[in-house]
């Protein structure tokens, strides 16, 4: 039986149960959101006992080597000794900005007050002053001035209901990371790109395509955003003159439900995708968005031909 | 004599074009294994990443590379599926289907026999027999 040592109380764990699962069961506000090991809005440190590999998945070296862990998936196996993540893991930011990009999409920008280095494309974590965290992924370039995010308003979301009710303009804010493995890296710039994303899943689609023509991307590259609605389509002027001014950039709009929306095609975005590109040898793929649908994107690209080590992609788990 | 001989006689994997080979083959394999009817619906619900992964160390394996599967480890990765079903006509498939990725690739049919009898030898592990 394993015993958790966390701001100088002792909680057992039951068998089998995360480091998580036991101090939330036993009344810790630990933060938290995806329960998975991908999001790492719960990461801790360890300060003695030993961790179990599978508890760092995703993290950064310099982070594993501190002791930094993720305990929604750390069941140890011994007693640990665990902290709140320091300082020196998380950037504080102030909101400058909040507008509408839709009905239920908020644009939310950040201005950092310490350095914070990403990749377009990867997400970070904000976490309030209330100890609220959620993950979000960045839609902004690294040298752009605030960083932004695309936040979906979720019916009694506590964190987009902040920013959308609330007084959030000039609050500060904690960031950490930035994580995930889903950007655009240099090289093989004749390679053709598609980049398919559903919602909000648009906001690391819109950094990376920015970013690949900004470094000089020479193959064609392809953006396809869904939604479930004509309404749910957002940045859908931006889009269409940045592909009017790159001629080697398309941007197909997909919704699923209503018709004769001029230059929306109507369907389920994977069949659509399935449709139009059927023959993916050598390409590069990005898919982000629902879960569902992110999976099934990344089987059909794969079938089409894309190499497997070539897509890349990030599923969103929603948090109330 | 003997130790000469088996120093300069490469390796199947060798032969076969080590670790680029199954680089190569992974990709293959696994888009005939997620198409077979015979055998889809045991990866309808896996995460691809890992999967693919998991392709490769099979594959690793098949081709005589370095891994470190036990029979231990296939007996009880494979348990879920057993518990689906999974039985030996699945187990030739997926035999078949290594076969025809290695052919595809224009690997010589004697270097498949040994590929495929290296996979067969798992046989009882992965079947739980």
């Amino acid at each position: 039986m394993a015993t958790i040592h966390h701001g100088g109380q002792k909680y057992e764990l039951q068998p089998g149960e995360s480091v998580l699962d036991g101090l939330l069961r036993n009344g810790v506000a630990a933060a938290h959101a995806c329960k998975s090991g991908s999001c790492g809005s719960c990461m801790m440190r360890v300060l003695e006992g030993e961790l179990p590999s599978s508890s760092q998945p995703g993290l950064k070296d310099s982070w594993k080597a501190q002791g930094y862990f993720l305990p929604c998936v750390c069941v140890p196996n011994g007693d640990l000794t665990a902290c709140e993540v320091g300082s020196d893991a998380r950037v504080p930011a102030r909101v400058t900005s909040v507008d509408y990009l839709s009905a239920d999409v908020l644009r939310v920008g950040l201005r950092c007050e310490a350095p914070f280095e990403f990749q377009a494309g990867q997400y970070l974590t904000v976490i309030s002053q209330k100890g609220l965290a959620r993950s979000y992924s960045i839609a902004s370039l690294p040298d752009e001035s605030s960083i932004e995010l695309h936040v979906r308003l979720i019916p009694n979301g506590r964190m987009s209901g902040w920013l959308s009710k609330g007084s959030p303009l000039g609050a500060q804010v904690q960031l950490q990371g930035p994580s995930g493995e889903c950007f655009y890296v240099p090289g093989r710039s004749e390679q053709a790109m598609l980049l398919v994303g559903t919602g909000t899943g648009l906001a690391p689609l819109y950094g990376i395509v920015r970013e690949a023509l900004r470094s000089g991307h020479s193959g064609d590259i392809h953006l396809v955003h869904g939604a479930l609605r004509p309404a749910g389509l957002y940045l859908r002027a931006e889009l269409a003159a940045l592909a009017a001014a790159y001629p080697k950039l398309s941007y197909t709009p997909v919704v699923l439900n209503g018709e004769g929306e001029s230059g929306v095609v109507t369907g389920s975005i994977d069949a659509v995708v399935a449709e139009k590109f059927s023959s993916l040898a050598g390409w590069r793929g990005f898919v982000c968005g629902d879960p569902g649908i992110v999976r099934s994107l990344k089987k059909k690209l794969f079938l089409a031909g894309m190499p497997m080590r070539d897509i890349y992609s990030d599923a969103f788990l929603p948090s109330a | 004599m003997h130790i000469m001989t088996s120093t300069i006689t490469p390796t199947l994997f060798e032969q076969l074009g080590g670790e680029a080979a199954v680089e190569a083959a992974v990709d293959k394999f696994y888009r005939k294994v997620l198409t077979d009817d015979r055998i889809s619906h045991f990866f309808e619900d896996v995460d691809m990443d890992r999967q693919r992964g998991k392709q490769k160390a099979f594959l690793t394996m098949a081709f005589g590379g370095p891994h470190s599967y036990s029979g231990k480890d296939m007996r009880a990765g494979h348990a879920r599926l057993v518990a689906m079903g999974l039985n030996d006509s699945h187990f030739d498939a997926v035999v078949e289907l290594l076969g025809a990725t290695l052919k595809e690739m224009g690997v010589a049919d004697d270097l498949i026999g040994q590929v495929a009898a290296i996979a067969e030898s798992t046989r009882p592990d992965v079947l739980g027999k």
